[in-house]
């Protein structure tokens, strides 16, 4: 049953990329029309059709997609959100209730996973169902906005959309290539296996640290879990749950701290107009040591 | 270490600003092949871990719903309710603006944004109450307080985020640690991310805080006119 849900859910989400597509492709002011509907129909058909085609195929797809963006094919076409005035009028006429569809997304996730066997995303499915009908009825959009305002911001979010489930590909690849034996043994030189405390500061910090060179923690967190995480935290007995949940917080620490974050950090101290381009991370960086020292402490005393 | 490329391609990529897709492409693709796996198993395990992985892409199912409200002014209303905050000093606007915007990741609400409410909003009122609560406000003040204005919007989007039950950091957790044989589900997760939300949150209180003593040592506090 929960199968067959997600399944379906895939199934959607690939409608989602699919209609992206198409309206790319009806775009005529589109900068990169054909492209951007060959990387959007690819990501739908590996949605779909991704679990009955070898998987070498979708490795391609994924390929031609990467070298659709490496030549900047993949772009933000001409849709628009309505008026700056009507957006107001409505605001003022719906007021708080528009936060109702939005709330009723998160609150069905948490309820179906928290009470039934169905898990979080089979209720964030659902959640997103019954809010786009709450939103439908309220508002009294056509619902050809559906896939007209799903392809607009899925065009926003851009290519970076896939870029967390192709880290967990890339941290599969690292597994079977062995990195995480290589930064695990270069490691064991200089922490003795066995010392928890030495384990969970090692993770942490490699978190933070691998964060700060990189800019972007969810790549680190592939890298460090294999490397550092499993050989002296996971394999300890910790309890994965929360030492991966404050691994990978352990690691926006690092985020505060680093002109690499350059949306986080660079791009709103240009946007306020500071005198210093760092200024933003100079006000983040106390609070950033202290919540990594909290972390340390943190996963020692919950995860074991 | 030669199969430590990929972590280095990485590096450089980022350095670089290079096309993260293709960079991350890149890095697992030469990984692979100094690792010893062939062309076909680097793209056999690819394939199948960009499909066992599906589940972190759902949050696609959501746009819809939040472009339909958005195009009726879901944006407009949240400012409207973050101009509504009165606090007395900037160290209270940013911590209450802390608040509501945590609040807002933890239900997946992707309400903030340096762009469309630090700048024009938080800012301003952050400044607004450092007017009247201290004398002569200084250049070097306005660009501390504008640091800590950027300061709350990460400090709160980061640390509430993966409350929310399928929140990318939470999918890529429950992911990562699959493909290394580890199980957890998306609700244990983001039920172990609860304790250090609440952490940040009162830790950023108290750095809000400290920010306003210093603003009224180094300024001068404006007395309230008998009020306390």
């Amino acid at each position: 049953m929960k199968t067959i849900l997600l399944e379906i859910l895939y199934i959607m989400a690939g409608l989602v990329a699919l209609f992206t597509a198409y309206l790319a492709l009806q775009d005529k002011k589109h900068p990169t029309r054909l492209g951007s509907t060959i990387f959007w129909a690819l990501l739908a058909f590996a949605f779909i059709f991704g679990k009955y085609v070898p998987a070498q195929l979708v490795a391609v797809i994924l390929i031609v997609m990467g070298v659709l963006t490496a030549l900047n094919k993949v772009q933000f076409g001409s849709q628009k959100n309505s008026s700056p005035e009507f957006r107001q009028e409505k605001s003022n006429n719906f007021k708080n209730k528009l936060f109702i569809p939005a709330l009723s997304i998160a609150v069905f996730a948490f309820g179906i996973a928290q009470f039934t066997s169905l898990g979080g995303l089979v209720g964030l499915g659902i959640g997103a169902f019954v809010a786009t009908i709450i939103a439908l009825v309220m508002t009294g959009a056509e619902a050809s906005y559906v896939a007209y305002d799903g392809s607009r911001l899925l065009q926003q979010v851009g290519s970076a959309s896939i870029l967390p489930q192709l880290l967990a590909a890339l941290g599969s690849l690292f597994a079977a290539a062995g990195v995480g034996d290589v930064i695990a043994s270069s490691i064991s030189g200089v922490i003795p296996q066995g010392n928890i405390l030495l384990g969970v500061i090692a993770y942490c910090l490699g978190m933070a640290l691998f964060t700060i060179i990189m800019g972007n923690a969810f790549a680190a967190f592939a890298v460090i879990t294999a490397g550092i995480g499993m050989p002296f935290v996971y394999s300890q007995g910790a309890d994965p749950a929360v030492a991966g949940a404050l691994a990978l917080t352990a690691g926006y620490c690092g985020t505060l701290m680093t002109p690499m974050a350059a949306n986080f950090n660079i791009v709103p101290a240009a946007i306020l107009e500071t005198n210093n381009q760092n200024r933003v991370i100079i006000s983040q960086f106390a609070f950033a040591l202290v919540m990594l020292f909290i972390h340390i402490i943190l996963m020692y005393w919950l995860a074991f | 270490m030669i199969r430590l490329i990929g972590v280095l391609i990485i590096i450089i990529g980022f350095i670089f600003k290079l096309d993260i897709i293709a960079v991350v492409l890149t890095a697992g693709i030469i990984t692979g092949l100094v690792g010893g796996l062939s062309l076909n198993e680097i793209l056999k395990t690819l394939g199948e871990a960009f499909i066992t992985n599906r589940y972190m892409s759902l949050f696609l199912v959501t746009l819809p719903v939040i472009g339909i409200l958005e195009r009726y002014g879901l944006k407009e209303r949240a400012a409207a309710l973050i101009k509504n905050i009165k606090a007395a000093t900037p160290g209270k606007v940013l911590t209450t603006y802390t608040l509501i915007r945590e609040l807002a990741a933890a239900f997946s609400l992707r309400l903030g944004g340096h762009v469309q409410f630090i700048r024009p909003l938080v800012f301003p009122m952050a400044e607004g109450a450092a007017k009247v609560s201290y004398r002569d406000l200084d250049e070097h003040s306005i660009e501390q307080l504008k640091g800590y204005a950027a300061s709350a919007e990460n400090f709160a989007n980061f640390f509430g985020q993966n409350v929310f039950i399928a929140a990318g950091g939470v999918l890529l957790i429950v992911g990562t640690l699959s493909e290394l044989g580890v199980e957890v589900t998306p609700l244990q997760v983001s039920k172990a991310s609860l304790p250090i939300a609440i952490i940040a949150f009162v830790l950023a209180a108290v750095y809000y805080n400290i920010l306003d003593r210093r603003l009224a040592h180094r300024l001068g506090k404006i007395s309230q006119g008998g009020k306390q």
